[in-house]
This record gives structure tokens, sequence and C-alpha cells, in this order.
């Protein structure tokens, strides 16, 4: 019996390997469509950044109670997994509770402790199940958000939280039917009499299995244990095709994020070239030959993924939808179209979109739809105050600014699509030196009015 | 009128053709060049110069747009034609200073100028006014008196999130002496006016409200009688906003600089 158990759990760990290490290796694929983009400078403040932020989570603390929350999920996942780890080995060596004989002292706290974690994380998802769906925080609510009509986006939401649930009860009735029998003596259960005590809060739940046979207790021990387990490997499959990826992404996300002030757009040195050309400068860089192998320049701005960068796509896969980003937006907030979180989940979506494409018609296919018009619209491009509210907003630094004026650049350059108002100010740029319609020698006119009361 | 301080405004030709140096260079702007009512800030910030006797310059009929809206819509070669031939007058100049009333200057000289190779020590007015409060250059007496009065001040994005200067613009109406009210929304969390990104050179987007009447609801339930800003687009959009309302009896929309030099009597 034992052994048909190790054969079986062995199997249900490499097929979640199997199935992970394909969905990363996509997921990778993906990022990399994405233009190269230096992030390896400032190692030590990148560091600095990534334990402040995504270790320590200081940007949720701009809500304490729900930063504290959150947190209590944080560790608990962290934490619980030491765990898992002895779950896992018992399960391959056909062991109960491998570690208890070896470290004696300091099992029952150990266990103690993640009793706790488990409780607080059973209460904070039953919190944020009551938030999003019966206290109805506006940033949820497909009602308000449009990127939140489509049944996925909460299906997700709901499945993970009740996912966490049913393994945190798992997790500690399994603890308590495994107390009852170390008690009766039955086994090797009973081999740990003396050894492993009654846990914190597992102590409690016994007397809603005491009544059980014996039979009946080792049949629950059994199916608490794999459904706990078997729940953990489906769960981190699962993670990958969700927007619950930021456990793992957010902190390569926050370690490469951007470190200039928030106000700098990127410059575009292959423009820098021909404005110099055109102005009879001669390029500082004349002489320069482009590396071997070095792509020639493709568009101007971005149309689709693979004209942003790798961090921009990165961002996609590490956004959980919170809608922090949205709240703060001023276009959203007064009703406009525009929506960060929408922008990050588009980009996601279209990307999801192309590896079905490579699934469905091979490794190179395109299809003819792009991120901007297909996903992402004119309408909502326009409306943004690039106000970095949304950068400011994210958690784990995602800048949605980023893509939506990498769109713009492609739409005015590439498809001289400006709104006709932009066009009157950029001719008034380019021949009066000033966005209004007023003479370059009227400039200096307000000077003849510094005495006048 | 004799007796009257008369105030002027050096060109850095002007310093040049006589062969001085001047300490810094204040950037004027678009709208502080042509707006009329930013034209009164650039006019107050020049007489809190000449009273305080910096030696000062301004490019007057050279300086040109810096770009920022062109870019911002999208528009990176109008940006960067613009921005190479203001950094060639500026380098002509062998400029070292910048002083600016305007955030979206400030942040394009500051942030985006050196990757074109314009290099310069940029700073906003609310900081280099900071400054001369702090040593003591600057003294807010014999003019109106500001004791008493609410002023809340409204945080630009380019100078606030883009640049994480939230204090010095505080530091600046402490000087004052006014009761200063914070808005909900302020600091990092400041909500924009609705101007940035190339908005103000556009109508809005389709939507339920415009966002500076949203902003102007917010400072206006602070109860103060006056907003203060440190941008010219936000100079516009707030006051703007008071007059959807109907407030500009009650309500006032003054730049840091207007407020000093009205606390100085200049």
């Amino acid at each position: 019996m034992t052994y048909i158990q190790q054969f079986l759990f062995v199997i249900a760990v490499g097929v979640t390997g199997f199935l992970i290490s394909k969905r990363v290796g996509l997921i990778r694929r993906a990022i990399q469509l994405g233009r190269a983009e230096n992030r390896s400078d400032h190692s030590d403040e990148r560091l600095k950044t990534m334990l402040l932020v995504a270790f320590g989570q200081k940007k949720m603390f701009a809500n304490p109670l729900v930063a504290v929350m959150h947190f209590v999920i944080y560790a608990g996942f962290i934490i619980i997994n030491l765990e898992v780890l002895e779950i896992i080995l018992d399960g391959i060596l056909g062991t109960h509770r491998l570690f208890a004989p070896v470290i004696t002292p300091v099992y029952p706290f150990l266990i103690n402790f993640f009793e706790l974690l488990a409780l607080g994380v059973l209460i904070v998802c039953v919190v944020f199940l009551l938030r999003r769906f019966v206290v109805k925080v506006s940033r949820f609510q497909p009602e308000r958000h449009e990127e939140m009509r489509p049944s996925w986006p909460r299906l997700d939401a709901a499945l993970i939280l009740i996912f966490e649930v049913l393994l945190m009860t798992a997790f500690l009735t399994w603890n308590a039917a495994d107390s009852i029998l170390r008690d009766r003596g039955i086994g090797h259960y009973g081999e740990l009499q003396g050894v492993v005590p009654d846990f914190i809060i597992s102590q409690f739940l016994k007397p809603g299995f005491s009544g059980l046979s014996d039979g009946a207790l080792i049949a629950y021990e059994r199916f608490s244990w794999w459904f706990h387990i078997l729940g953990i490997l489906t769960f981190a499959v699962y993670v990958t095709y969700s927007k619950h990826l930021h456990i793992f992404l957010g902190f390569p996300n926050v370690y490469f994020s951007d470190l200039k002030p928030k106000g700098e757009m990127k410059n575009m040195p292959e423009v820098t070239k021909e404005v110099q050309l055109m102005l009879g400068l001669s390029p500082a860089d004349a002489t320069e030959v482009p590396a071997e192998g070095e792509p020639a320049i493709g568009r101007f701005g971005a149309k689709d993924v693979e004209d942003l960068s790798w961090i921009n796509l990165m961002n996609a896969y590490s956004c959980t939808e919170c809608g922090r980003c949205t709240a703060a937006c001023p276009a959203n907030i007064t009703g406009k179209k525009l929506s960060p979180r929408k922008i990050m989940m588009d980009t996601r979506d279209r990307l999801e979109d192309i590896q079905k494409g490579w699934k469905e018609h091979g490794a190179d296919y395109k299809d003819e739809k792009s991120l901007l018009g297909d996903y992402i619209t004119a309408e909502e491009l326009n409306a943004c105050t690039t106000c970095q509210a949304c950068v400011q907003a994210c958690p784990i630094n995602i800048n949605p600014l980023d893509i939506i004026l990498q769109l713009r650049r492609y739409r005015v350059m590439e498809e001289s699509q400006a709104p006709a108002s932009w066009n009157a100010m950029f001719s008034n740029i380019e021949n009066n030196m000033a966005p209004w319609k007023f003479s370059p020698g009227d400039r200096f006119n307000w000077a003849d009015q510094i005495n006048e009361k | 009128m004799t007796s009257e301080k008369t105030y002027t405004v050096p060109t850095m030709a002007d310093m040049m053709a006589a062969g001085e140096t001047p300490e810094i260079l204040f950037w004027v702007g678009c709208a502080g060049s042509f707006d009329d009512r930013y034209k009164r800030v650039t006019i107050a910030f020049a007489r809190i110069l000449n009273h305080v006797g910096i030696k000062f310059a301004v490019l007057g009929p050279e300086e040109t747009c810096t770009g920022d809206p062109a870019r911002r819509a999208g528009n990176e070669f109008l940006f960067q034609m613009q921005a190479v031939a203001n950094i060639q007058v500026l380098d002509g100049y062998s400029v070292k200073k910048i002083v600016t009333a305007c955030p979206h200057c400030f942040n394009t000289l500051k942030n985006e100028y050196p990757a074109l190779g314009g290099n310069y020590e940029v700073i906003h007015h609310s900081t280099y006014l900071q400054q001369l409060i702090n040593e003591g250059r600057v003294k807010v007496e014999g003019g109106e008196s500001f004791k008493g009065r609410r002023i809340t001040y409204h945080d630009s994005c380019y100078l606030g999130r883009a640049n994480k200067v939230y204090e010095a613009p505080r530091q600046v109406l402490a000087a004052l002496d006014a009761d200063l009210v914070e808005m909900k929304r302020s600091r990092a969390n400041g909500l924009c006016c609705g101007a940035g990104g190339a908005q103000y050179f556009k109508e809005p987007e389709a939507g339920k409200k415009d966002v500076n009447v949203e902003r102007i609801e917010e400072a206006l339930g602070t109860g103060a009688d006056t907003v203060a800003v440190a941008c010219p687009f936000c100079m516009t959009m707030m006051s703007d906003g008071v007059k959807n309302k109907n407030q500009e009896d009650r309500v006032k929309v003054y730049d840091l600089a207007e407020l000093i030099a009205k606390g100085q009597g200049l």
C-alpha cells in the first residue's frame, strides 16, 4: 500500500514539474519577444529596492490594514512551504513526519507556528473574498471597470482565494486527525506518541473527529494529506496561467524596475542621429558602425508587443490586476476609457494569444492582430495625462505609462494619427517655437511690464 | 517716481556683450512668456530676483519651447529638434545653472536633456525660493499679511511624483505664516490637474467630468481661500475649476512666487 502511494506521489510531482517547466519556457519565450533593454546597472540599489518593495512590501503599506492582511498570506505562503518540504519528503520516502524525531525540541514550535499562519491565511482569504464580492471594493467591480467584465479575471481571483481556504482547512484537519490516531496508538501514527504533542490550532478540531472509527480516521488522514499536497501541486501549475504569477515574478519585476526619475521619458537614439543630420550637426558617434547582428531599426514607437521592451512584457505577466493604478488614474476617476490596469491586462492577453498561435500553427506563427488597435484603442492612449500616479500606485513597480507613451509614439510618428489640435500644437512649436500661435519676436515682451504696478 | 525701485531683466546676450556671467539663467518657458496670467508669475519671480540682488539673465527672444508637450504627445522628432537647438544656445552661453518656474521645463531640462548632451544644474523656482528663504536672503515682510489665511497646495505631477520635490513648495508657503491645509490626495498621491501629457493642448476624451473639476472640488473642500500652485498648467486648470464652481470671488489661485512677492510688497 505504501509503495503504491509513493509511486503515485513521485508521478504527481514529476507531472507537476513537467507542466510547470513547459509553461515557464513558453512565458520566457513570450517575454523575450520584447526588445532588449539593459537593466543590470546599479545592482546595490536594485537589491535594496527589491528588499524594501518586494520582500518588505513597502508600497502595500499605503493602506496598513490591507497590507497586514496581505502580509499574512505572503508570510504564510513562504513559511508554510517549509512544511511542504517535509510533506514531499514523506511522500517520496513513505515516511510519516520525517523531521519530528530529528528535530524533536523545535518540531512542535514549528508546526504551531505553521498552524497559526494557516489560520491567519484562512481568515484573510475569507475577508478578501468578502471585500471582492460582498463589500464590493470599487476597483474590483465589473460595473465600474471594463477590464473586469470578462468572467475570467473575477473567476481567477475567486479560485485563488477558495483554493487557499481549502488547502489551509485540509492542513489543519489533517493535523487533527493525525493527532487522534497518535493518541489511539495506531500503527506508525502511534510511534510518535510522546515525540509529537497536540498542536495549537488543530487540538480544537479534534472533537469533530473523535467520534470516527480508526478506519475512518485513517481514511480521512490519508484523504486530507493527499488533498493538501495535490492541491499545492495543482496550484503551482495553475499559478502559471493566473494573475497570481506575481508571487514569483514580483521579485524580478521590482529588481529590474526603472530607477530613473518617474518624469523621465526614454530617449530614442535612432531619432537623435536623424535630428543631428537635419540640423547639420555631425553626430557625436558618426564613425560608430552598428554592431554585427544588431537588427536594423524597426519602427518608431510600438505597435505590438515585440516593439515593447522585455521589461514591459515581464510587467504584464507580473500584474495581479489589483487595480490600484486604475483607482489612482485621473482619467479613469473622471470616467474616461483609459485604465492602466487594462493596459497591462491587454499586453498580457496579447502575449497569451500569440502563445496560442504558436501551439496551433507552429512556433513562428504570427497573426494579423496587434496590441495597438485590436487590444488598446487610441481613445485610451490619448486620455493619459502622464501624471505617473499609476506608476506610483503599483505595489510591485509596474510601469503602464511606459507602454502608453511607446504606443503614442507609433501613432504619431508612424501613422501621423495625432488628434487635430495636437497637430496644430506641433506646427506652432515648429513655426513659432511655442505651443501657441504667438510671434517668437514677442517672447520677451513680458519684461516691458515689470515696472508696471 | 524716481524714488521707485526699477526692476531690470538682462538677457544672456546683454551679459555676454558686457563680458559678464550671470549666477543663474532664469528659464521663463512658453507659458511664462505668453500666457497673460502666468506672465504675472514671471514678473513676480523676476522682481524677487531683483530685490534679492541675484545676478540673473534670461534668454529672451532666443528661448524656445523645450519640446515637452511634443514628446509627451509622441512626437519624438519635434522634441529632439527643439532640444538639440536649445542645447546649442545654452552651451553657446556656457550656461551652468538654470532656474525655471515651470515643472515641465524643469523635468525636461533636468532629466531629458542630458541624454542629448545638455548637462546643467536645473532647479525649480520652489526649491530656489526655499534656498533664498533659508539663507535669509528672502524675508517675507513689508507686504500683505497671510497670517491665519487658509492656503492649500496643489502638487504638480512633474514636480512631485516626477522629481520628488514635495517639501520645498510647502516650506516656501510656511514662510508666509499662513494656515497650510492639505488635500487628502497630496504629495506622492496628489491628483493631476488634468493638463499633463499634452492634454492641455486638446479637448479631453469623453467622460463623466473634467479632471480639473474633480481636483478643485477637493481643494475647495479644505475650506482654503487660496490655492497655491507651482506650475503654469496647474494654474490655468485650477483657475478654470474655480470659475466652473463660481467661486472666483472667494477663492484665488496663486503661484508660490506671487505669494512671496505679495508678502514682500513687491
